[in-house]
């Protein structure tokens, strides 16, 4: 069998142990998956009214949680990258791993299987974030295609976070640093156009928030699901998901082979 | 042939020297001891040997393959049982199993029939279908071996197989390791217990402070260590003098009124002692057996007794 089969041989058994660990860890998953739509629910009933209005999204006769329903699946995003983090610290400290780093496997297959068990984990829960806001009267106009394209930018983007999810994981020593380091993913997203519009946020931050990895993935996901302009978004979305990707698969592999034989 | 070669074989960490060059030649088909105490260097020298951590210097051969230029070819011969135990814990005994034969590419029918196997001959099978926490010691260490022989390795790392576990168990690992290496692989074990190294080992080395002390076979190393001895405690000094007078050359303390009497060990010549007295009708207040440990090994082998025992690297 050839190299490219070995690796996905080997990340596929790992995927299946990764699975395995989610079935037997199962109300951890779960509230993994509840978590984000008790968000969905917070903001669009608690904060909703007052931060529709004060938008002027009402005003301009469109429903708060049309502008938030994707900002709600970014934020999904966000914290299943925090719980692969800290799976993947805890999964370091086990016994286990030693011996895989004895096995003649392919070596990042360990990472792998958690990056693709966490990318059907997280998919799952925005599908669920998706149906509950629809019943919530989330009203998006987008066509076959369009679904398509946004399912496929969201998963691009999961992706990304998954991997940097997993520097976090391995840079942080313990859980609770790796948990801590996350925080970067929660900081990203409320700091992006997810909830609020940029132009009405001060100074710095509006700078920030217009030019920060997190904007333009929310602002094509908007763009293909209700309509509204996308512009040069889908460009740097899918610019700054190719390069997460990128940084975070080499960074993560650097770090799991430090301190081994290659 | 020499399934593992190592020639001067160096590790630190930091400014800490763990190991300082060393040479160690285990032919195929044979157990061979690594012995000494905690912090000697003895998981240090598992880990490189087993590709886990890189080496500072010095040249390592296993199963035939250089260990730096060919580590996945080294690891495709390996099997590495460590110390603490390296069993996934969320998943069961036969799914742990499962998990190994399917990285070494079995096949799900060869898979299923070697776990099946495996988990017939270690005597877990009741336990097949549970998780590893629900385990006794005894039985994670099973499993734990039990995942390494699934991909028939040639060579098998053991380090301190027997640490922590009850005596029946022990020996439950003895017979295992005796079987092992009867079928035609080659064991390096590491251990802190003589006895252990005596009972299994072909050759045995021994290492203090990251040096090699000794080695031989268990034979050779136990001819330069003294022997046990037979020490008899008495009532009075006249008991004692009679008592010294039966049994000639030995060492005897007068304040403790104690005679230390060399044996090998056996009933027989702790028998012999004890008639010899009796023919004489003499009386002895107590007997103690003291057979060599390492402290005696280590106190023989470097002058100094065995310091760092106890201390955890």
């Amino acid at each position: 069998m050839s190299t490219l089969s070995f690796a996905l041989r080997d990340s596929a058994t790992m995927l299946r142990r990764d699975v395995r660990h989610s079935l037997r860890n199962l109300s951890m998953t779960l509230s993994g998956l509840l978590v984000p739509i008790i968000i969905l629910v917070l903001f669009v009933y608690v904060f909703g009214g007052a931060m529709g209005a004060g938008q002027g999204l009402v005003a301009q006769g469109g429903a708060y949680i049309d502008y938030i329903a994707p900002g709600i699946i970014i934020l999904t995003v966000g914290s299943g990258g925090a719980t692969t983090a800290i799976n993947l610290c805890m999964d370091m400290s086990e016994g286990i791993i030693a011996r895989f780093r004895t096995m003649a496997i392919f070596r990042a297959s360990v990472l792998t299987g958690q990056v693709l068990g966490s990318l059907i984990r997280t998919m799952i829960s925005i599908g669920l974030v998706i149906g509950v806001a629809l019943l919530m009267g989330f009203r998006p106009t987008a066509n076959p295609v369009a679904w398509i394209a946004a399912l496929s930018i969201i998963a691009l983007f999961t992706f990304a976070l998954t991997w940097m999810a997993v520097v976090f994981g391995l840079v942080g020593k313990t859980p609770a640093g790796a948990n801590s380091l996350s925080l970067i993913f929660q900081l990203l997203s409320f700091t992006s156009s997810a909830l609020v519009r940029p132009d009405l946020m001060s100074g710095g931050v509006r700078w920030f928030s217009e030019y920060q990895p997190f904007t333009p993935v929310i602002n094509t996901l908007r763009g293909l699901l209700l309509g509204t302009p996308i512009g040069n978004s889908a460009i740097l979305a899918v610019a700054w998901c190719t390069g997460l990707t990128l940084i975070g698969y080499l960074w993560a592999r650097a770090l799991y082979n430090r301190n081994s034989v290659r | 042939m020499m399934m593992i070669e190592t020639r001067g074989l160096c590790k630190s960490f930091g400014n800490h020297v763990v190991l300082d060059g060393i040479d160690l030649d285990v032919a195929e088909g044979t157990i061979f001891a690594l012995l000494g105490p905690n912090g000697a260097g003895k998981t240090t020298t598992v880990q490189i040997l087993s590709t886990l951590i890189g080496a500072d210097g010095g040249e390592v051969r296993v199963a035939g393959h250089d260990l730096v230029r060919e580590p996945d070819a080294v690891r495709a011969a390996i099997g590495v049982t460590g110390q603490f135990s390296a069993v996934d814990n969320l998943l069961t005994g036969e799914e742990n199993l499962l998990l190994m034969a399917d990285l070494h590419h079995l096949g799900r029918r060869e898979g299923q029939r070697r776990a099946a196997a495996l988990l017939e001959r270690f005597d877990l099978v009741d336990a097949a279908r549970k998780l590893p926490a629900t385990y006794s010691g005894g039985m994670r260490r099973r499993l734990d071996l039990a995942m390494t022989l699934v991909g028939n390795p040639r060579v098998i790392f053991l380090d301190e197989p027997t640490t922590g576990l009850d005596p029946r168990s022990r020996h439950t690992m003895w017979q295992i390791i005796r079987d092992l290496v009867a079928s035609g692989v080659t064991i390096l074990l590491t251990t802190q217990y003589l006895e252990e190294a005596d009972q299994l080992a072909d050759r045995i080395a021994v290492l203090d402070q990251g040096k090699l002390v000794a080695q031989g076979t268990p034979d050779e190393l136990k001819r330069r260590i003294p022997g046990g001895h037979i020490r008899l405690q008495f009532a009075d000094a006249s008991g004692l003098a009679s008592a010294t007078r039966t049994l000639g050359e030995v060492a005897r303390d007068d304040n403790e009124l104690t005679l230390q009497v060399p044996t090998d060990g056996s009933v027989r010549s702790l028998r012999a002692v004890l008639d010899r007295l009796d023919h004489e009708a003499l009386a002895v207040n107590g007997v103690s057996v003291h057979t060599p440990d390492l402290d005696d090994v280590f106190f023989a082998l470097t002058g100094h007794p065995d310091t760092q025992k106890g201390n955890v690297r």
